[in-house]
């Protein structure tokens, strides 16, 4: 049998143990399995914050769940395991009850609204713009908001509204928001 | 009366050897006839000789053996040195409609209820004693125990040996016949090497062939009359049972009802049908188990070294069974015998594991030492690449691959080894997962298994 070894993907850099074949077998031995939970979990956190990765839908390959050089790959159950684990961990949020799509925060919702509150501070005090044009926009292009997940955005926007530091309006087109800074 | 004054006790007897289980050492061609749970030995002539009490007693073909099962001793009384034995005596006369109704506890102390058969011995160096053999037990045990010594007083199965075993050495199929019981010993201290030349040989062989043939046919007969015996037993049980049934509807106190009512001998009875009696915590089954038992462990000793310590219930089941060859023990019995373990002392005991398979192991076996060696196989660069299967672990530990499925699934349990799951079936890594550095999971170490394994699985480059 042909030994390779799967290295990176994309420009991610994989951990050796992702060559090796248990790891992809979910573990009955309590012991055991809860350190894999944990070196799943992280390593799913990290390769989705190096991508710029929100969701993770199951019923599509995604390209972390199998080692095509090592010939395996998660089970479905494996999968919902590991993200049901980041889950209550608080670090992502089931979208359908089904459990097929699965948004994953790897920069929680509080950390997204500092991120956000320090780069309109170091752009102007005050600051008008729609949820598209922080994500796709010009300004931000060079930042870590360009492609953030919408969903996301809004309800970052919607924690610093709470702290009064931002208002959020319809704007002109019918989907999508504006959001007034003032800090 | 302390341990060390019991085991002095008797000592005007000659020894018996005793196994490690409890069982009585027979010699070759030596074969059980009669077991009686408790029995005691009573000098009547010399008053200075000491009394045996409370002991096991073993009517084989050719001793009568009582045996002390707490200090794991016995004495011997070979039937050659029995010159006249004399039926039954009962203290209340011996009036045999009495004997149906007598008291058959076996919890009384005093043996002057119980029938007594004399024996008149004639011990070395030319002494002669008569003795009395007190047999406690339902009320015609000691007429069945009776009537077994006569049959093998009579049948000097001792005396044949040398016949067998000349007839062995020249007709292979046909000698060996004393053997066919129990574990098959083979019959060679007294093989006598005769020249079959010439024409005294011819004659020789014939004569030989003839002397066999005549001992098959004694041995036949003796079979037959062993039949016979369970007929009439048989019978007694089933009148018994019936005038059990007769009785039962007029109210009698029970406390004399002893006939059918003590625990102990229902099982008695029960087993002679062939209904397994249960182990609960207050018996420990007929004596019959707990003989098994004995043999049993016994028997096994020599097996299970050679399979390295542990054996599937299975395999003990087909081994034990064809080595009895006769008188084929059912499964009930062989989980039953195992199960008497806990309450004799004995050096193997039956072990269950988590998925259901029943083992018989030595006490002395040690996991960790199986461990061990698991451990080092799966380091081995092989099993670093694909890990091991549970054939593989077999066919290197040298055990079957039921067994070794289960010390995997065991090492597994411990986290010596983790499981991977492919279309290539369940195979068993050496668990790296403790060896990821929990602050830094992408270390890679540079040293131990982990920096082993990452060295040993070749990389291409992506």
């Amino acid at each position: 049998m042909e030994n390779n070894k799967l290295k990176r993907l994309g420009d991610f850099e994989l951990p050796d143990f992702f060559n090796y074949p248990p790891f992809f077998t979910l573990q009955p031995v309590r012991a055991t399995s809860e350190m894999q939970m944990r070196v799943w979990k992280e390593l799913i956190l990290d390769y989705c914050r190096s991508q710029r990765i929100y969701i993770i839908s199951l019923d599509q390959d995604f390209p972390l769940f199998c080692n095509p050089a090592i010939e395996r790959s998660l089970s479905r159950e494996a999968k919902e395991a590991f993200l049901s684990a980041l889950v209550t961990e608080g670090r992502a949020e089931w979208m359908d009850r089904d459990h097929t799509r699965c948004l994953i925060l790897w920069r929680r919702i509080q950390d997204w609204a500092d991120y956000i509150l320090n780069f309109v501070k170091e752009n102007g005090s005050e600051f008008v713009s729609t949820v598209e044009e922080i994500r796709s926009g010009v300004e931000t292009r060079e930042t870590e908001l360009a492609g953030i997940d919408p969903g996301v955005l809004l309800r970052a926007v919607k924690l610093l509204e709470q702290k009064g530091k931002a208002v959020v309006f319809k704007g002109n087109s019918t989907d999508d928001e504006g959001i007034k800074f003032s800090v | 009366m302390s341990a060390a004054a019991s085991a002095a006790a008797g000592d005007w007897l000659p020894a018996a050897e005793v196994t490690e289980s409890g069982r009585p050492v027979l010699t070759a061609g030596e074969v059980e006839r009669h077991l009686v749970a408790q029995a005691d030995l009573e000098p009547e002539e010399s008053p200075r000789l000491s009394p045996l009490r409370g002991r096991l007693l073993v009517l084989t073909s050719h001793r009568l053996i009582l045996l002390h099962d707490a200090t794991r001793s016995a004495r011997a009384i070979p039937l050659a040195a029995v010159v006249h034995a004399y039926p039954p005596h009962r203290r209340h006369g011996n009036n045999p409609l009495r004997s149906i109704f007598s008291s058959s506890s076996s919890s009384s102390s005093s043996s002057s209820h119980h029938p007594r058969v004399r024996l008149q011995i004639s011990l070395p160096p030319a002494r002669s004693e008569v003795v009395a053999v007190v047999v406690t037990g339902k009320g015609d045990a000691a007429d069945v125990f009776y009537g077994r010594l006569l049959e093998a007083v009579r049948a000097r199965a001792w005396e044949m040996v040398a016949v067998s075993a000349a007839a062995a050495t020249t007709a292979p199929g046909g000698g060996g016949s004393l053997g066919a019981q129990g574990a098959a010993p083979v019959v060679e201290d007294l093989a006598i090497r005769m020249p079959v030349v010439g024409v005294s040989g011819i004659l020789r062989m014939e004569q030989e062939a003839w002397e066999s043939a005549g001992q098959n046919l004694q041995d036949a007969f003796q079979d037959l009359n062993a039949l016979m015996s369970k007929a009439k037993e048989m019978m007694e049980l089933a009148e018994k049972m019936r005038q059990k049934l007769l009785t039962n509807s007029s109210a009698q106190s029970n406390s004399n009802d002893e006939e059918m009512g003590s625990k102990q001998d229902m099982q008695d009875w029960l087993l002679s049908v062939g209904i397994v009696s249960p182990v609960t915590k207050e018996t420990a089954g007929a004596l019959y188990h707990q003989q098994l038992s004995r043999q049993l462990a016994d028997y096994i000793r020599t097996p299970l070294e050679k399979a390295g310590g542990m054996m599937a219930l299975v395999d003990v089941y087909c081994l034990y069974n064809r080595a009895r060859g006769t008188e084929l023990i059912s499964p009930e019995d062989l989980l039953q015998a195992c199960s008497l373990w806990e309450k004799f002392d004995v050096p193997v005991m039956l072990r269950k594991f988590d998925s259901g398979v029943k083992v018989i192991q030595t006490k002395t076996h040690s996991d960790d030492e199986v461990f061990a060696r698991i451990s080092s196989l799966a380091q081995k660069e092989d099993a670093l690449h694909k890990g091991i299967s549970p054939s593989d672990a077999a066919f290197t530990l040298g055990i079957a691959p039921a067994l070794a499925k289960e010390h995997l699934l065991n090492a597994e349990s411990i986290g010596i080894l983790c499981r991977d799951v492919s279309p290539d079936g369940l195979r068993f890594y050496i668990n790296l997962f403790n060896e990821i550095d929990r602050q830094n999971i992408y270390l890679a170490k540079t040293h131990g298994i982990y920096h082993t394994w990452i060295s040993v699985t070749p990389a291409s480059s992506q």
